[in-house]
C-alpha cells in the first residue's frame, strides 16, 4: 500500500509541476464553459424583435414600453397582421416576435387572465430559447407588479411557438455535449501521455525491473486525474447552473455518480492508449483524432444521430461520449431518475471494464 | 552452482525477416559473486540487448541466463526484487527534487532510504546538499550519482550498469569508478558495460563484445598477456606523413595513432633497427621508437582485425 | 610556420541573466589546423561553438569565422562551414545517395558538382552497394563517417566536429580521424570536441575550457609539459578538478 501511495504522490507532483498540464486539466474545461456561456450572452443583447400589438390599449402600451426598456430587446418594428410576422422571420429581420391579442387589456380587467403569444426563430434554439425566457420574465415582472395589493392576480398566460425547430432540440444540449467532451478529452488525452512518458523518458525500464505490479502502476496513474476531474465535475456543473442557467431537473447526486463513471472510463481508455503506444505523438494523435472527432461528430450533440446513415448510427454505439451525453440530458435536463438511464449506465460501466482489462493485459511487462 | 550470473549461448534477432539485425549471437559467460564484471565494447556491439536479457526486461530468441540462481524468464519477479538496474540513460524523474526521485524508488522496492543507508552513505553525502533540486538541474556527473543511489536503494545482490560513464567527463568518471570499488567491497556483484577501453583496467574480469559476439573473457591483465607480438610506440615530426610511411611498411601487422604515438605491431622477423632505418631513409625527424605494453585498446583492436 | 586566421575569438562572451556561459574567450586557429576544443560537461563549449557556427549572437567580444563577422555576417558564415554532431547528421529515412544530394543541395552546389563528387565520395568509403539503402541500416562508425564526408562534401574552410567519435569502436574511431588528417592537408580546419582524451593527441593544438574560460591552450606535448603531466588524461583532469559549477 505504501508503495502504491508513493506512486499516486509521485504522479501528483509531475501533474503539479508542469504548468502545462495544470493548464489543460483545470483551465480548460472552464475555459470552454465560460467561452460558450459568454457566446450565448452577447447573441441575446439587445435582439431585434416585431410587436403585433391587435389590443392597442393601455395596457399593452405599458407592456410594450416594458419590454423596449430591457437591454435584451430592440422593438425592430409594429406589424399589423399575423402574415407580416411569418414575413419578418423569413427575411431574416426579427428573431422574436411578441404578440398582444384584441382585447388584451380589457380581457385582463374584466377576467383578470390574459394571453400574450411569443413566437421565437428556433432554428438556433439556444438563442431562441434564452430570449422566450427573457421575455416570460419581463412579462411575469409586469404581472406581479400590476398584481400587486389586489386579492385577486392578475395573469397573463403566456403561449410560446417556437418557429422551425419546435421541440427545442439542442437547446440545453450544448452543456451536456461539452462536459461529455471537456471529460473525454481532458482525461483521455493527460492519462494517455502518462504511461508513454515513462517509456519515452526511459524511467519505464526501471519500473519494470522492480517488483511493482502493473496493475499498480495503471491504477495509480489514473488516481491523480480521477480526483482532479471531480473538481472539473462541480466546476462545470456550477458554471451551467450559475452561468448559463441550465437547471440541474434530476438528482445531483445520480448526476455526479454518473459523471465520475465516465471520467473513469475516459481515464482507463486513455491509460489504454498509453500501454498500447511507444510515444508521446502518437498517444496524442490518437486521442486526438480517435476520440476528439468521433465525439463531436457522433456524440448526438452536434448532429442528431436519428438522421444519420445507419453505418453511422451503428458505430455511434461505441462512443462512450453518446452514451454520458444521454445520461445527462435526461437526468440533468429532464429530471428523470437511474430507472430511466440504467441502460446507458451499464453500458458505460462495460466499457470502462473492458478498457481497464485491455489495458493490464496489454501492458507489456518487458520491452518491446 | 554459485555464479551470480550464467550467460549461456543468448541470441537476439531485432527486425523483420527481410532486414534481420542480430544484435547477440550467441553469448556465453559467468560472473563469480562479488566480481567486477566488465562488458566492453562499442556502441551497437549487443551490450544493451545483453542487459536488457540479463535484467528480464528482454526475452531471448535463444540461450538461457540466470541471475543469482533465478532464470531470466521463469523467474523475472525473483529477479526484479533482487536485483538493481542503472539503464544508458539514467532513468530519473527530471521533475522531482533528488529526494523525491530517493524516496520514490525505495517506496518501489518496499523499502525506506534509511534501512540500507550504510550502503548508499557515501555517494548520497556527496549530493545530499542538492537533495530540494530538481533531478533535472543537476549536472551528469550528480545525475548519474542519483541514479547509483536509486539503483542500490534495495540492497541488490547484482547490480546492471549498462554504460554509466558514456556522456559524463574524465572528472566524474574517475569518481564512479572508485565508488563501483567502495560497492564491490559490500558484496555486491557489478555488471557494466562501457565503449571506454581504458576503463576495462578497472574491473576484475572483462568480456570484450564486438558485433553480439564475445571475442575474449579474461582479467585485464590476462587479455593484454595475450597480445602475443611486439608493440612499439613510434613518433616523428610529421606525424600524419608517418602514418602514411608505416603503412607502406612491409615488416608490420598492424599500425594505428595512439594518443601521442603511433603504435606498430611488428612481425616476429622484424627488427625495431629495420624500422628506424626506413623511417630514416624516408626522411622522417625526431624519430622515436620504443617497445611497450599493449594495453586493453591494443588487444581489443588485434581482436576486430582477426575476426573481419 | 605562421599560418592564416581562420578563426579568430578576442574576449568572446556570452551570458544568459546574470549567468556567464562563455567569459571572454580568446585563441586563433589557422588554416589546415586540427584545433581539439575540450572541457567538462557545462563548461561551455556548447554556447562558445554555437557563437562560432553563427546561432547564436554574443554578448560582448568579437570574433571572426572564414573572414566573417559573428555579429552580422552570420549567413556568409553558414555558407563557409560544415557541422557535424553525434546526435544529428543525417536524416536515417533517407538513403545515402538522398543524403548527400539533400545537403549538398542546400549548400547550392551545382547537379554537375553533386554527381561528380557522389560517386568518388561513395568509392572512397567502400559505400556503392549500399549507396540506395537507407542510412539506418548502416552501422554507426560508417554513419559516423559519411555524415563527416557530408560535413565537408560543400569544401567549406572550416568543419565544426561536436564529439564525432562517440561510441565508436576503437577501429572506426581511427579510421575517422585519418579522414580528419586528409581534410586538414587539404588545407580544412578542424574544430572538433572530444572526451576521448587519446584523440586530443591527434590534434595540432589543444584548448581546455573550464567554468567559461579557456584555462589551457596549446599544443599536447607543450600543455603536458606546463602540468607536469604524462598524459592529456591527467592534464584535463589536472584543470577540470577546479571546476566550480555544473551542468
Amino acid at each position: 500500500m505504501k508503495q502504491f501511495l508513493s506512486f499516486v504522490r509521485k504522479e501528483f507532483y509531475h501533474i503539479f509541476r508542469d504548468a502545462r498540464t495544470m493548464l489543460i486539466l483545470l483551465g480548460m474545461p472552464v475555459a470552454q464553459i465560460i467561452i460558450f456561456g459568454f457566446a450565448l450572452t452577447n447573441e441575446v443583447k439587445n435582439s431585434r424583435i416585431a410587436v403585433l400589438d391587435m389590443s392597442k390599449d393601455a395596457a399593452t402600451a405599458s407592456l410594450i414600453t416594458e419590454l423596449e426598456a430591457s437591454r435584451y430587446f430592440e422593438v425592430e418594428k409594429r406589424l399589423h397582421t399575423y402574415k407580416e410576422v411569418e414575413e419578418e422571420f423569413k427575411l431574416g429581420n426579427i428573431k422574436m416576435a411578441v404578440v398582444l391579442p384584441q382585447n388584451f387589456g380589457a380581457d385582463l380587467l374584466h377576467f383578470n387572465t390574459a394571453q400574450v403569444q411569443l413566437i421565437a426563430d428556433a432554428s438556433d434554439p439556444n438563442v431562441a430559447n434564452t430570449l422566450t425566457n427573457y421575455a416570460s420574465a419581463i412579462i411575469q415582472d409586469y404581472q406581479n407588479r400590476i398584481t400587486d395589493g389586489r386579492r385577486l392576480p392578475y395573469t397573463i398566460k403566456t403561449e410560446l411557438r417556437m418557429l422551425y425547430n419546435p421541440q427545442m432540440e439542442g437547446a440545453y444540449s450544448f452543456v451536456p455535449g461539452v462536459m461529455a467532451m471537456v471529460l473525454l478529452l481532458v482525461c483521455t488525452m493527460m492519462t494517455a501521455i502518462t504511461i508513454v512518458r515513462e517509456k519515452e523518458m526511459g524511467t519505464m525500464e526501471v519500473l519494470l525491473v522492480s517488483p511493482i505490479q502493473p496493475i499498480k502502476i495503471i491504477v495509480a496513474k489514473a488516481v491523480p486525474y480521477l480526483l482532479l476531474s471531480m473538481v472539473n465535475i462541480a466546476s462545470i456543473l456550477l458554471l451551467s447552473v450559475f452561468l448559463l442557467d441550465v437547471p440541474i431537473n434530476g438528482s445531483l447526486v445520480l448526476l455526479v455518480l454518473e459523471s465520475i463513471l465516465f471520467t473513469v472510463t475516459s481515464l482507463v481508455l486513455g491509460l489504454f492508449i498509453s500501454t498500447i503506444t511507444d510515444s508521446q505523438q502518437v498517444a496524442m494523435f490518437i486521442s486526438l483524432t480517435g476520440l476528439f472527432m468521433p465525439t463531436v461528430m457522433l456524440s448526438g450533440f452536434m448532429f442528431p444521430i436519428e438522421n444519420m446513415p445507419r453505418v453511422l448510427q451503428l458505430i455511434s454505439n461505441i462512443v462512450p461520449a453518446k452514451w454520458y451525453y444521454i445520461i445527462v440530458r435526461s437526468v440533468m435536463i429532464k429530471g428523470v431518475g437511474l430507472e430511466a438511464v440504467w441502460k446507458e449506465t451499464l453500458v458505460l460501466f462495460g466499457m470502462m471494464v473492458f478498457f481497464l482489462i485491455m489495458s493490464i493485459r496489454k501492458f507489456k511487462i518487458r520491452l518491446a | 552452482m554459485n555464479a551470480a550470473v550464467i550467460a549461456q549461448n543468448l541470441v537476439k534477432t531485432y527486425g523483420t525477416k527481410k532486414e534481420e539485425v542480430q544484435a547477440l549471437k550467441g553469448v556465453s559467460f559467468e560472473v563469480a559473486p562479488g566480481e567486477i564484471f566488465g562488458i566492453i565494447g562499442p556502441d551497437g556491439a549487443g551490450k544493451t540487448s545483453l542487459f536488457r536479457i540479463l535484467t528480464t526486461l528482454l526475452l531471448p530468441d535463444e540461450g538461457q541466463a540466470q541471475v543469482d540462481g533465478f532464470d531470466v524468464v521463469k523467474d523475472y519477479e525473483a529477479i526484479r526484487h533482487r536485483v538493481g538496474y542503472m539503464p544508458g540513460r539514467f532513468s530519473l524523474y527530471q521533475d522531482l527534487s533528488v529526494e523525491e526521485n530517493l524516496k520514490f524508488f525505495a517506496s518501489i522496492f518496499h523499502t525506506t532510504i534509511r534501512e540500507h543507508y550504510e550502503l548508499i552513505k557515501d555517494i548520497y553525502e556527496q549530493i545530499e546538499p542538492f537533495k530540494d533540486r530538481r533531478a533535472g538541474k543537476l549536472s551528469g556527473g550528480m545525475k548519474q550519482k542519483l541514479a547509483l543511489c536509486c539503483a542500490l536503494i534495495h540492497r541488490p545482490t547484482v547490480l546492471f550498469l549498462d554504460e554509466p560513464t558514456t556522456g559524463v567527463d574524465a572528472v566524474s568518471r574517475k569518481e564512479f569508478w572508485e565508488m563501483l570499488r567502495n560497492l564491490k567491497q559490500q558484496g555486491i556483484t557489478i555488471l557494466v558495460s562501457t565503449p571506454y577501453m581504458d576503463e576495462a583496467s578497472l574491473c576484475d574480469r572483462v568480456a570484450l563484445i564486438q558485433n553480439g559476439e564475445i571475442m575474449s573473457i579474461d582479467t585485464p591483465e590476462g587479455i593484454v598477456r595475450s597480445f602475443e607480438h611486439p608493440l612499439l610506440a613510434v613518433r616523428a615530426a610529421n606525424m600524419f606523413r608517418l602514418l602514411k610511411d608505416l603503412q607502406q611498411f612491409p615488416g608490420l601487422l598492424d599500425t594505428y595513432p595512439f594518443g601521442e604515438y603511433h603504435h606498430v605491431v611488428l612481425k616476429p622477423e622484424t627488427t625495431e633497427q629495420g624500422l628506424y632505418a626506413y623511417l630514416q631513409q624516408k626522411g622522417h625527424t625526431e624519430t622515436k621508437l620504443q617497445q611497450v605494453e599493449p594495453n586493453v585498446e591494443d588487444c581489443f583492436i588485434a581482436l576486430m582485425k582477426t575476426a573481419t | 610556420m605562421e599560418r592564416e586566421k581562420v578563426i579568430t575569438a578576442k574576449g568572446l562572451t556570452k551570458r544568459f541573466g546574470d549567468f556567464t556561459a562563455v567569459d571572454a574567450i580568446s585563441f586563433e586557429v589557422g588554416k589546415g589546423e586540427i584545433f581539439g576544443f575540450l572541457g567538462a560537461n557545462g563548461a561551455g563549449k556548447t554556447t562558445a561553438i554555437r557563437m562560432l557556427c553563427g546561432l547564436s549572437i554574443p554578448t560582448d567580444g568579437e570574433a571572426t569565422v572564414a573572414g566573417f563577422d559573428v555579429y552580422r555576417q552570420t549567413e556568409q558564415i553558414k555558407r563557409n562551414i560544415g557541422y557535424m554532431s553525434q546526435k544529428f547528421s543525417l536524416y536515417n529515412d533517407l538513403t545515402v545517395r538522398e543524403n548527400i544530394r539533400f545537403f549538398a543541395g542546400i549548400y547550392g552546389k551545382s547537379h554537375q558538382f553533386i554527381k561528380e563528387n557522389t560517386e568518388r565520395l561513395l568509392d572512397r568509403l567502400h559505400l556503392q552497394a549500399e549507396s540506395n539503402k537507407q542510412v539506418k541500416s548502416l552501422p554507426l562508425g560508417w554513419k559516423q563517417k559519411l555524415a563527416f564526408s557530408v560535413a565537408i562534401f560543400h569544401e567549406p574552410d572550416i568543419v565544426f566536429l561536436d564529439e564525432p567519435t562517440g561510441g565508436v569502436d576503437p577501429v572506426t574511431r581511427r579510421e575517422f580521424w585519418n579522414m580528419i588528417y586528409e581534410a586538414a592537408e587539404s588545407g580544412i580546419t578542424v574544430f572538433v570536441t572530444t572526451h576521448y582524451m587519446d584523440e586530443a593527441e591527434y590534434c595540432n593544438r589543444v584548448s581546455i575550457m573550464v567554468d567559461g574560460r579557456i584555462d589551457a591552450l596549446g599544443t599536447p606535448q607543450d600543455l603536458k609539459q606546463q602540468f607536469k603531466a604524462e598524459s592529456m588524461d591527467n592534464v584535463f583532469l589536472k584543470l577540470a578538478r577546479k571546476a566550480t559549477r555544473g551542468e
